[in-house]
């Protein structure tokens, strides 16, 4: 039997949040975290979490697993499971609503910030913007983000300013932008990012690169930021 | 975004930089002071006085001075900026902030300036 320890919370009914002790009989099967929480889910109705494509592709249910942030549908107990037990929380440094659902509000007010689309005021040709290999393949690795909020949520500086510091995940997507060759607002993007928050309140301690369900280098693209920075400063 | 009146270059880029710049030299003055004791065993008081009397190490050593100022102010500015918040710690944290950001700022210009009296009186 497997012990599955859960952070519950419901503001309505509990005073404050407390942990919630479950035993699971998985058979011997290393069956993804969400499995486990859809089993809990028949016997406690009551246990609210965010779910929807259950295959790492909506990001909706990034959570706090063990102490590691990831997608509770592609993280297998193998990799979750400490002594034979499971500790779940919400991603941490967001106002929790009730058990695993957190107030995602912050984060994308900071995904908002960035101008996340395509931003060119030269007339449209008659078919498409063209790119050639080389520009495109500067998107790889930044345009596969799922806005689960994993990285945001695992970074202390969006913890303490989360109001201020954009976060590791709204800067993936502001150098996905700024490297795009067809979108020409490139220096009016740069000009929103040289304060002492927005961007440099990263530190480079890479937790984003470590707890990133699809494998993405927020880290790597803050420095691209931070060079092209300063090569418009200089 | 308003524009932070306590940093030390009003800019993240350039407190960045600054930082980095500040790091390297403060390295270098280092290995170069561990460097020395270890190339010279039989030290005296009148040869390390010569060292810190010549003008190219004063300047030097005046450099490392700024740059652990400059240093300390953005490092510290940011550990305020980070856990004495209002959202931290409720609604006094700006007062709190501010005077802790002031009083940093005051004791490393009163260090600063008793350095460059050291240095200069050697």
């Amino acid at each position: 039997m497997l012990t599955v320890s859960i952070y519950r919370y419901n503001p309505e009914a509990d005073d404050e949040p407390y942990m919630q002790d479950f035993e699971v009989d998985t058979q011997g099967k290393d069956v993804m975290v969400l499995d486990v929480l859809e089993k809990l889910k028949v016997e406690d109705p009551t246990l609210v979490y965010r779910r929807s494509c259950r295959e790492g592709v909506c990001g909706s249910d990034g959570m706090n697993m063990s102490g590691k942030n990831g997608l509770a549908c592609i993280t297998p107990l193998s990799q979750a499971v400490k002594n034979n037990k499971l500790i779940i929380r919400p991603l941490p440094g967001l106002p929790v609503i009730r058990d695993l659902v957190i107030d995602m509000g912050q984060f994308y007010a900071q995904y908002e910030k960035i101008q996340p689309y395509m931003i060119n005021n030269s007339p449209a040709p008659a078919i498409e913007r063209l790119q050639s290999q080389e520009e495109r393949a500067k998107l790889d690795g930044l345009y596969e983000c799922i806005l689960c909020a994993c990285c945001s949520t695992a970074c202390p500086s969006f913890w303490w300013n989360p109001d201020k510091f954009i976060g590791p995940s709204g800067l993936l997507q502001a150098y996905r932008f700024l490297a795009d060759s067809r979108d020409t607002a490139t220096e009016e993007r740069l000009a929103k990012l040289d304060d002492p928050f927005s961007v440099f309140r990263c530190h480079g301690i890479m937790n984003c690169v470590q707890v990133c369900p699809k494998g993405l280098n927020p880290t790597r693209a803050i420095g691209h930021i931070r060079n092209m920075l300063i090569r418009s400063a200089t | 975004m308003v524009t932070s009146i306590t940093s030390l270059g009003r800019s993240g880029l350039s407190d960045w930089l600054l930082q980095r710049v500040s790091a390297c030299i403060m390295t270098l003055y280092v290995l170069f002071i561990v460097g020395y004791l270890m190339l010279n065993p039989g030290l005296q008081f009148a040869d390390w006085q010569a060292l810190h009397g010549s003008l190219p190490m004063r300047m030097f050593s005046l450099m490392t001075v700024l740059s652990l100022a400059a240093h300390s102010w953005i490092g510290m500015w940011c550990v305020f900026t980070d856990y004495v918040t209002v959202r931290l710690i409720g609604p006094k944290a700006t007062a709190v902030r501010i005077f802790f950001q002031l009083m940093m700022i005051a004791v490393t210009l009163l260090y600063t300036i008793w350095a460059i009296d050291i240095l200069w009186g050697i």
